[in-house]
């Protein structure tokens, strides 16, 4: 399909990154175990080929806000995984000094506005930065990620109405892992589908595989030369399994271990991505590459193990611009 | 000088800011109004504003500028929101404050939140403007004064002016605000005037203003309460009764050095405020003074507020609800005869 319309060091970006997300959630899931880290953590894993699939065609200017499940969000648009480690750990020197977390981890450097801990916050941020990227014309586009239990949120809705009425550059991609928290989607999203109920807000929506790299890469890559060219929202409908619980700690009574492990077996963005790639990439190459996403990670986490934790005389900065 | 209503004081600072600054943009349900309707004429602004605030900003500054939305308040302020952390400069009108209950995630975990929860690195210059208050049988729905609410969110700064003068200088300044700042503005007041400079100025939030200077009783109220409490003040006056109405303008910030002067100088407080009977703005002053200028106290503060109930409809009991000039002024004879 697109493969071939990609070049090998793109290819290699993509799983790089992949790579990167992969084993930085793995190792959250060991880190988390042993109580050093405080607050929630929701881990990715699984979904990897969405976040680089979109952000494989974002530039820095563009905008993204995510989910409470960001840290993929954050590594596919650029955020160094040192900064995002620090600031999992609530370090001085984390990329939101401490005072953000997990859930909201934001890097306004590479143009990531924040995870987010309201399910369904991040669509009507969204089309404001693609109303600032329409007013200014500067051709940039603005992308939300939100879960299949965002998609049922009013504000999420009414975001994509307004993005419709103003005709805005936007791109509203839901992750439908299929589980919104303990509830499955084919419970919770009354629609036949994300995706048809989006087509009736009037917007072009599709639906496709989210553990295939290409898939994402080509869904939208349409949808984000639509917006950049004054052609409007658009939605994707992104199908893929989260392989951890909702949080770190769930018990993920809603489906047994064999099941996961068949989900791990069959769905899995990496050895999917390895799969379509054979006789185009080296394996050496890819196995190379996942080595190297684990020694960075061993890296970020001895940083932040080692690293300062903010001052408490820091509790009462950075609240206003000026007060 | 000249004679201009709040409304024309409020409509001439969103014009000063858009002259000033291209990044400031106004979005709202129909500020200018008639999108989407029949009418051949294509150059009419059918509202201009629900009270008319916004009529004629369309016309000199177009629909680039002038955004009229879909009835969808989480939408507007979400959208304002993420277009002021992303470089615009935007002016979200809420219509009604009342609306606030569909529309406050984007202002209490989002705007209000970015600066801190992104350790520092987000600015977000957002204007939510909304209409307040009772008084003109609005009923249950669209006649509350929530500010108590907003002033209680860090991360907001929250407006609440009483005429046409603050208000045109304390918009043009929240407008330039890199802080998201809620504006209160009473409904009652969009048609009083007063004098107002024909140009631009700004007047910085968090310091209070005296209309009227007394020696007897220390009166703090907001908006349409400082309006009159102005009124009972003067009636007073005849009788020897010597009040100073302290107007603090804005509530967060509050100037709280303002008000502990004052009171330090008179020893009896009266606060007027038309946000809740319970956890209001009346109690936030009543306790900073309380902690912290007790020993200036000659006698018990006396809050002037509404009773525990929404707001009704009727107006015998509308009247009733309303911290009006006769519990005003009651509350400063009682003070100043304890």
């Amino acid at each position: 399909m697109e493969l071939s319309e990609l070049s090998k060091e793109q290819l290699l970006d993509a799983y790089r990154k992949m790579s990167e997300i992969r084993a930085f959630e793995d190792r959250l899931h060991k880190e988390n175990t042993g109580g050093d880290i405080p607050g929630f953590i929701h881990l990715y894993a699984g979904e990897e080929a969405i976040a680089v699939g979109v952000c494989e065609h974002l530039t820095p200017a563009d905008k993204i806000a995510s989910t409470h499940r960001g840290h993929g969000h954050c590594i596919a648009k650029g955020s160094d995984i040192e900064g995002m480690m620090l600031e999992i750990f609530g370090r001085k020197e984390g990329l939101c000094h401490g005072k953000g977390g997990s859930m909201h981890i934001a890097d306004l450097a590479t143009g990531m506005l924040g995870a987010n801990g309201i399910v369904g916050g991040g669509p009507p941020i969204t089309i404001g930065a693609a109303l600032t990227a329409k007013y200014k014309g500067d051709g940039n586009v603005a992308v939300s990620f939100t879960g299949d239990g965002g998609s049922n949120q009013g504000l999420v809705l009414e975001a994509m109405n307004m993005a419709v009425v103003l005709n805005l550059p936007v791109v509203f991609v839901f992750e439908n892992n299929g589980m919104g928290e303990a509830t499955g989607a084919e419970f919770a999203v009354g629609a036949p589908s994300i995706a048809k109920r989006a087509e009736g807000f009037g917007l072009p929506a599709v639906t496709v595989d989210g553990t295939d790299f290409f898939a994402v890469h080509e869904a939208a890559g349409e949808a984000i030369e639509r917006a950049r060219t004054g052609g409007g929202p658009s939605v994707i409908e992104a199908k893929c399994n989260r392989f951890y619980g909702h949080f770190e700690g769930d018990q993920a009574l809603y489906r047994t271990p064999e099941q996961l492990e068949e989900l791990k077996a069959k769905t899995d963005p990496l050895s999917i991505f390895r799969d379509r790639t054979d006789g185009v990439l080296d394996p050496a190459e890819l196995a190379l590459i996942d080595s190297e996403s684990e020694q960075r990670v061993d890296a970020a986490v001895a940083t932040a193990r080692a690293a300062a934790l903010p001052d408490p005389s820091d509790v009462d900065t950075d609240v206003y611009v000026s007060y | 000088m000249t004679k201009m209503s709040f409304r024309e004081g409020i409509r001439a600072a969103m014009a000063d800011a858009m002259r000033e600054d291209p990044d400031v943009v106004l979005i709202g349900e129909d500020l200018r109004g008639g999108k989407g309707g029949i009418n051949p004429d294509k150059s009419i602004e059918a509202f201009g504003g629900v009270f008319g605030v916004t009529q004629g900003l369309w016309t000199e500054f177009g629909d680039d500028r002038v955004i009229d939305t879909p009835i969808t308040e989480s939408a507007i302020v979400g959208m304002a929101a993420g277009a002021a952390v992303t470089g615009l400069r935007p002016v979200a009108e809420l219509m009604f404050m009342d609306f606030f209950g569909v529309a406050y995630d984007m202002i209490y975990n989002q705007a209000a939140k970015f600066r801190y929860m992104f350790g520092g690195k987000a600015r977000t210059p957002l204007v939510v403007r909304g209409i307040i208050g009772a008084g003109v049988g609005a009923a249950g729905q669209h006649s509350n004064s929530p500010y108590n609410i907003f002033t209680s969110t860090a991360g907001i700064k929250v407006v609440v002016p009483s005429n046409a003068y603050d208000a045109r200088g304390l918009l043009l300044q929240s407008i330039r605000d890199d802080d998201p700042v809620l504006f209160c503005e009473h409904k009652t007041l969009y048609d009083v005037k007063v004098d107002v400079p024909e140009s631009a100025y700004a007047i910085p939030l968090g310091v209070a203003a005296y209309p009227r200077e007394g020696t007897d009783v220390t009166v703090v109220a907001l908006a349409k309460a400082a309006v009159d409490s102005i009124q009972v003040a003067d009636k007073l006056a005849a009788e020897g009764i010597s009040v100073e109405v302290v107007d603090p303008r804005t509530t967060s910030p509050l100037d709280e050095d303002g008000i502990l002067e004052s009171v330090a100088s008179t020893g009896r407080l009266v606060i007027v405020d038309e946000s809740a009977a319970r956890c209001g703005f009346a109690h936030d002053v009543a306790a900073l003074v309380a902690s912290k200028g007790f020993d200036t106290l000659k006698a018990p503060i006396q809050m002037v507020i509404p009773p525990h109930t929404p707001v009704p409809f009727s107006t015998p009991l509308e009247q009733a609800w309303i911290p009006g000039p006769e519990k005003i002024e009651a509350a400063i004879r009682a003070v100043v005869e304890a």
